[in-house]
């Protein structure tokens, strides 16, 4: 443990990192069984996974200091409790061209944020944020070959466009301009997190169901 | 198009046939290929290699003619001629 309690501040940016990662690992999610050939079934679903891992563990550090647990955090809050951004929210499933756009975009934006939480004083969250960029190094690597293959392509670029406004949207004002160097884009307007996408009710009623279904069971 | 993927499970050891892959281009096939076969820490080292770029042979076996079974590992039974050598020397 750290020698005091890390700032609520700095509590809040785990919790709205966890609740991206946990909805951005289950919108991937939805490609399991239904994306474009097997073998990117597989390693899709698995960096779907590697999403929600990371969520449970900044759930855990969040629930450290918040109280709690991680299952607690993860699904027993109301819709409008999650800080998740927009830009995860999206359901995009059977659009292949902007999954890889969204995918692309935010594990270019995650970098810069694990950068960043890598050089925190609170320990337990710089140490979590070394960990989790050993295995984002991998999502990343997928990611760019993926935009490597589809850039240029009229629907992926199209795709970028429209969700660049979100993207931005997953960083702090201050990382922004590194996000848009990044990627070779202006920076404009973000859709910033506090208010949810119309989809975002389905997606928390469909995620907390099977939790909900028998309150306070050990499972 | 379809990889073949090898593995080694430890260093030193041989690159044994793993599976098939089906992959656009290499850079996906070595992506994949570490999805499949390496991120379990199951290998240690593997190779992609393009189906295509492996020879098939069918039939491999010439059939021996003339008998030259010294010509054959299995030809004759170490075990036996040091068990003899060592009877000689009387270490057995």
């Amino acid at each position: 443990m750290s020698a005091q309690a890390p700032p609520s501040s700095l509590v809040e940016t785990v919790l709205a990192f966890a609740d991206d990662e946990l909805v951005l690992g289950w919108r991937d999610s939805e490609w399991t069984g239904v994306a474009p050939f097997l073998e990117e079934d597989v390693a899709f679903s698995s960096i779907a996974q590697g999403e929600i891992g990371h969520a449970r563990a900044l759930y855990e550090l969040a629930a450290g200091v918040l109280g709690g647990d991680a299952d607690a955090l993860a699904f027993d809050r109301a819709p409008e409790e999650y800080r998740c951004a927009p830009f995860v929210e999206l359901q995009l499933v059977h659009d292949w061209a902007a999954t890889v756009a969204r995918h692309w975009l935010y594990e270019t934006a995650d970098a810069i944020r694990v950068a960043d939480l890598m050089e925190s004083d609170w320990d337990e969250l710089s140490g979590l944020a070394a960990k989790m960029d050993r295995e984002e190094a991998y999502h990343r690597m997928h990611a760019q070959m993926w935009r490597d293959k589809l850039g240029g392509d009229e629907r992926f670029e199209a795709a970028v466009e429209r969700l660049w406004p979100y993207a931005l949207g997953v960083l702090e004002p201050g990382q922004r301009g590194r996000l848009a160097e990044l990627v070779g884009r202006d920076e404009v307007a973000a859709v910033d997190r506090g208010a949810h996408e119309d989809s975002f009710a389905a997606l928390h009623e469909e995620m907390t169901m099977v939790r909900r279904s028998i309150p306070g069971a050990a499972w | 198009m379809i990889w073949e993927v090898f593995r080694q499970e430890r260093e030193g050891q041989p690159f044994t046939h793993g599976g098939s892959l089906e992959a656009p281009n290499r850079e996906f096939a070595e992506a994949y290929a570490v999805e499949f076969y390496g991120r379990r820490a199951e290998s240690v080292a593997l190779w992609v290699v393009p189906r295509e770029e492996i020879s098939d042979i069918e039939d491999p076996y010439v059939a021996d003619v003339f008998d030259r079974d010294y010509r054959r590992v299995d030809g004759y039974s170490l075990k036996v001629k040091l068990r003899e050598a060592r009877e000689r020397a009387g270490t057995a």
